[in-house]
């Protein structure tokens, strides 16, 4: 039973960075961007949310209705004033970028909101639960599971199997012959970008309905999407959604055989998948 | 008679930073024309084409196209405009299928207008009557397919961007002479509906054979133009080596 459930609550935190993560693997896996400061933009959305939802006492949902436009607009901002400058055959230029804005999105939120951590209350939703079959499952982190694989699903399919989908992986493919067939590879980056950083303010709000943050926490957040994105297989967003999966029972696994363990046991089950499996579970042909 | 050419360069200066590698170069297409341009590796018609399509910068008044100025626009602006490019090494979307391929060109190339008559226009439909090889393996991976198919492949998507003129670059190169000729077979074809080309070639006799004028390049400088069947074998060596080589 401490097994299942540690797998239950092991599959619920993989819901949570399956929404980190949905952002960078678009970003890292299809566009092939390397955003050190994805971690620090969903925490500053997170702060943001936390500041605007006490400001205006808003609700969960109407927070969210306001977030994500807002982050929509960052991420748009963010590709068309820093990362369309930076992009090209080398993957240099877009790390030095984004590892100068982590630290400066980091200082700056230091400065607005000090290091004290804050959460954002759920009006109970946040500590409730419901007993099934002696496996106590909170509601909200269903919420974020349901979400999670409803993003995936939709980002998925928008990937796949529209005009903008196309115009991307022609884009990401190759930028010049993108070009001469007629696609603006700056606007499809744009577009694509401010989806990637839309679908982090999704995961600021649950993330600061679930834990705290603080201005530092950022890097780590970036580690696991990091993680869950190279477990899964580049350019895959279901092989992003695994990853983040593995990762969540992974480090559940590690807090039931000793408190100290589950973050370390993430990242060795991470370094056996890149191992074992270095292009990932989910990669195809 | 002729009336104004559909796509010009005129005095066209273009290179990479700070190595200039195309000097003065004026160039004419008609419409309905085939055009080759000839010349070594590094004489600079790959540079040419390139920068007629706004992959290097130039001046505006450098490219005209249906009578504006249009050099150094954005490349995306020039496809849309109905300039269409095969690029060289057939650039294709690595792994998207054959059809995914075809269909951004769909999706983002020109727009049909009013003013095209319907046989003109380039469906999915059309591109696999053209390579019919190419219907059979819509689903697959363009990576799966053989050098031959692939460059069907980018001919078609550059077809489906519904271009005016169409720039080839070395769209025999690499190919066994079988695929060749499968190749060059289907371009009649293509001009039937009414659009320019532009080969630009290293097989000489190739390029000869199937266009109607052809243009020959040297250090970036155009050294013979003139009718294909015209030009004789000599007077195209000397403008292809350099008039020192014609002599030895």
């Amino acid at each position: 039973m401490q097994w299942l459930d540690a797998l239950v609550q092991g599959v619920l935190l993989g819901g949570m960075y399956a929404q980190y993560a949905l952002g960078m693997a678009l970003m890292f896996g299809v566009m092939r961007i390397v955003n050190i400061a994805h971690g620090d933009l969903m925490i500053l959305l997170a702060l943001t949310g936390i500041s605007l939802a006490t400001a205006f006492s808003l609700g969960t949902m109407s927070l969210i209705a306001v977030l994500v436009p807002l982050a929509a607009l960052l991420g748009w901002t963010l590709q068309r004033g820093i990362l369309n400058k930076a992009v090209g055959e080398d993957p240099l230029p877009s790390l030095i970028a984004t590892f100068g804005l982590s630290i400066a999105v980091q200082n700056l939120m230091l400065q607005i909101w000090s290091a004290d951590t804050r959460s954002l209350r759920g009006g109970g939703l946040e500590s409730a639960s419901i007993d099934v079959g002696g496996v106590y499952v909170g509601v909200l982190p269903v919420i974020v599971l349901v979400t999670a694989i409803a993003l995936t699903a939709g980002l998925d399919f928008i990937v796949r199997a529209t005009r903008f989908g196309r115009g991307l992986r022609a884009a990401a493919a190759d930028t010049e012959a993108a070009a001469v067939t007629g696609v603006d590879p700056k606007s499809i980056y744009a577009v694509s970008t401010a989806i990637a950083v839309a679908i982090l303010g999704i995961a600021a709000v649950f993330q600061s309905l679930r834990a705290t943050v603080s201005p530092a926490d950022g890097p780590a957040q970036l580690i696991y999407a990091f993680e869950a994105v190279i477990i899964g297989g580049m350019g895959s967003l279901w092989g992003a959604f695994v990853g983040s999966m593995v990762l969540g029972v992974a480090q559940a696994i590690g807090f039931r055989i000793d408190p100290g363990w589950g973050i370390l046991f993430g990242h060795l089950v991470f370094l056996a998948a890149l191992a074992i499996r270095p292009e990932g579970v989910m990669k195809r042909g | 008679m002729k009336a104004e050419p559909v796509l010009s360069t005129h005095a066209l200066s273009a290179g990479y930073g700070d190595f200039q590698a195309l000097f003065g170069v004026d160039f004419e297409v008609y419409a309905g024309e085939v055009v080759a341009l000839i010349g070594a590796n590094g004489a600079g018609k790959s540079t040419l084409l390139r920068s007629i399509l706004g992959l290097l910068p130039v001046l505006p008044e450098m490219v005209r196209f249906r009578g504006k100025p249009v050099g150094g626009s954005k490349p995306h602006t020039m496809v849309r405009n109905g300039i269409g490019m095969v690029p060289e090494g057939r650039r294709l979307f690595a792994g998207m299928s054959v059809e995914d391929n075809l269909r951004v060109a769909v999706d983002y190339g020109r727009k049909p207008e009013r003013d095209d008559d319907a046989g003109s226009i380039w469906t999915i439909a059309r591109i696999y009557a053209l390579f019919p090889i190419l219907g059979e393996r819509r689903d697959q991976l363009v990576h799966n397919l053989s050098g031959g198919q692939q460059q069907m492949v980018a001919i078609g998507r550059a077809l489906l961007t519904q271009p005016r003129v169409l720039l080839c670059d070395e769209i025999s190169l690499g190919l066994a002479p079988k695929v060749v000729h499968e190749i060059y077979d289907a371009l009649p074809l293509i001009r039937q509906a009414g659009t320019a080309l532009v080969l630009v070639e290293q097989d000489v006799s190739l390029a000869k054979r199937a266009s109607e004028r052809l243009y020959c390049m040297l250090e970036g400088r155009i050294t013979l133009t003139g009718a294909s069947d015209s030009i004789g074998r000599d007077t195209i060596a000397e403008a292809y080596f350099g008039a020192i080589h014609a002599m030895a």
